[in-house]
């Protein structure tokens, strides 16, 4: 790759800017056409094709899939189960992510060290962290144990103990990404603003929700959507901590699409179906979260 | 331990700041008195955080009953995990191979696709660019199901190395865009220089820019290790194959694999090894990690 380039005559010079720029940027193209591209296309054929994981495409059957997917015994209660979920956790994590921040935000050494230890669980990788908490919530080998025993309570035995468990795993792993998010966030806020609400005798709760928070808009706006989206996408936490127990009451829809893939129905085209509506759900629920904090901006 | 060491915005509304003028200098005994609730509140949070992960180091060593370590101290719930199926190093090589190979084809992809998006002009610029973010918006499921069908087909099946591709193009998103603002914040007089004294443009990336961007690349290549270290789902779908599992897979198999009953002994040893890699490139590189959670959070 021997290009000499200082010519800059103008028509041989553009053409030579746009032919090097290309073939810089070809790999990044190779990649997002050959692993992006095309498979978002054959997501879409899939869903509208008979297509048996062993078989193969068996040929067009618009709108089977979609009419199998949406009356899938536990698609309505996945659906549900993962929005439950999504609230849950979306609501915990801003809460205490602006918590957290708000603690730590001055500069000092115990402060740092403060920062450093929320933020550690998030180098975890979500399976590490739930096969950690799959262990610290057995019955047999929780430190809790005796706890457990005395009080007669399990962590992943009934519904709502599962999602809670779950969802603390959740807060556990995250809170420090959400609070880190939020520091960047309350450091983009100039000092004066504070100074001057200050000397015209706002109390603290005051300056927290009349300054504080609308001009935090926009890292809430961009923390709200990050978080409605890895939690309505939510699959590691519940594939290893409750397999989607107890009685199928904490089945998540992407969980819902990996079973109905490969386990047991083995139908990518239902699969691929039920991929489709999460996608154009996805867009739409990001599409609107983003216009209404643009609208109350305004 | 600096985790973000800019001075924060001052006197912004801390439940910290409340009551202390004289906490900078004054070690005085009401002040200490004043700042000790903080303290102990702040401080037990902070155990919460780390308590786990403490725990599971301590007990992955420490006698229980239905492991392989039932009387004294010992690593005997690390050694079923080396004779687990494969083994673990078996699983520990295809762990590091999936990583660091995923880690070059990121740095590389994305160093010139940074270089070409900061600097040059060309058709259709824009359009990818945009294109590549969009990876962001699509569930990691919806891709993985076709993934699955395609890499079947061109022969990577079972392949660790069609795992790195896949988990590569997933981080491209946020590693191109990371090298695009790299670029950008290096002073255009730099490489014009060097072109200037006879440099190719492969020559003023090789030679001038690659240390200047050297810190961006230092992000993207720490995330993109973590991310590819520790993903479950890509190897999930993507692999069967026993003897090409990765070490998360492996860990979480391990579970019911003796007749149904867990062994919880060898998930916390298979919990540590996960964790102890991704735990020390934190702490080494705890500025870098930051930094690219805050190049998100800023042109978000």
């Amino acid at each position: 790759m021997s290009v000499n380039a200082p010519s800059r005559a103008r028509p041989r010079g553009r053409r030579r800017q746009a032919l090097l720029g290309w073939l810089y940027a070809t790999p990044t193209a190779v990649f997002v056409v050959a692993l992006f591209a095309v498979p978002l296309l054959l997501v879409v054929q899939m869903s509208g094709s008979r297509w048996p994981l062993l078989t193969g495409n068996r040929g067009v059957n618009f709108p089977d899939n979609f009419t199998k997917a949406v009356n899938h015994r536990f698609f309505t209660d996945s659906v549900l189960f993962t929005i439950k979920y999504t609230v849950l956790a979306t609501v915990l994590l801003l809460v205490l992510g602006l918590g957290l921040a708000l603690l730590v935000q001055e500069s000092s050494r115990w402060n740092n060290l403060l920062r450093a230890s929320f933020l550690i669980p998030s180098a975890l990788g979500l399976a590490s962290a739930s096969l950690l908490f799959y262990v610290f919530y057995s019955p047999y080998a929780s430190p809790l144990k005796s706890l457990m025993d005395a009080w007669g309570f399990t962590f992943l035995g009934t519904p709502n103990a599962a999602l809670f468990s779950t969802t603390f795993l959740i807060v556990w792993r995250y809170a420090g990404f959400y609070m880190v998010l939020m520091l960047v966030g309350l450091q983009g806020i100039p000092a004066d603003v504070f100074e001057a609400a200050r000397s015209d005798g706002a109390t603290r709760w005051q300056i927290f929700t009349k300054v504080t928070l609308p001009l935090l808009r926009p890292t809430l706006a961009l923390t709200t959507v990050l978080c409605v989206t890895g939690s309505l996408l939510a699959f590691e936490q519940f594939y290893i901590l409750t397999k989607g127990g107890p009685d199928n009451s904490t089945i998540t829809v992407v969980q819902l699409i990996y079973q109905v893939a490969f386990q047991g129905q083995n139908d990518l085209g239902v699969a691929g179906a039920i991929s489709v509506i999460v996608l154009v759900a996805l867009v739409l629920i990001n599409a609107v979260q983003l216009r209404a904090f643009r609208s109350e901006e305004s | 331990m600096t985790v973000v060491s800019r001075p924060t915005a001052a006197g912004a509304p801390s439940r910290a700041s409340g009551t202390a003028p004289a906490r900078r200098k004054g070690v005085t005994v009401a002040g200490v008195a004043l700042r000790m609730p903080y303290w102990v509140f702040t401080g037990a949070v902070a155990l919460i955080f780390l308590a786990p992960l403490v725990w599971t180091a301590v007990a992955s060593v420490s006698p229980q009953a239905g492991t392989n370590q039932v009387d004294g101290w010992g690593l005997g719930n690390y050694e079923t995990l080396s004779r687990y199926q494969a083994g673990i190093w078996r699983y520990l090589w295809n762990s590091a191979f999936v990583s660091l190979l995923t880690v070059a084809l990121t740095l590389v992809v994305s160093l010139l696709g940074g270089y070409a998006f900061a600097r040059f002009r060309f058709p259709g610029k824009n359009a990818l660019f945009l294109f590549t973010l969009a990876i962001l918006m699509v569930p990691y499921a919806t891709l993985l199901i076709p993934l699955y069908v395609l890499l079947n087909q061109v022969g990577l099946e079972n392949s660790l190395v069609g795992v790195a591709l896949v988990l590569t193009m997933f981080q491209l998103p946020f590693s191109t865009f990371l090298m695009r603002i790299s670029f950008e914040a290096v002073p255009r007089e730099l490489d014009e220089a060097a072109t200037v004294d006879g440099c190719s443009s492969w020559g003023a990336l090789w030679r001038v820019l690659l240390p200047a961007v050297k810190p961006g690349l230092i992000t993207v290549g720490l995330f993109s290790f973590l991310a590819a270290w520790n993903d479950f789902m890509a190897p999930l779908i993507l692999i069967n194959d026993t003897e090409r599992m990765t070490l998360p897979l492996a860990v979480s198999n391990l579970r019911g694999q003796v007749q149904g009953v867990v062994d919880y002994g060898a998930t916390e040893a298979g919990v540590v090894i996960l964790a102890l890699p991704c735990i020390v490139l934190f702490l080494l590189l705890q500025r870098h990690y930051v930094r690219g959670f805050m190049s998100g959070a800023l042109k978000g």
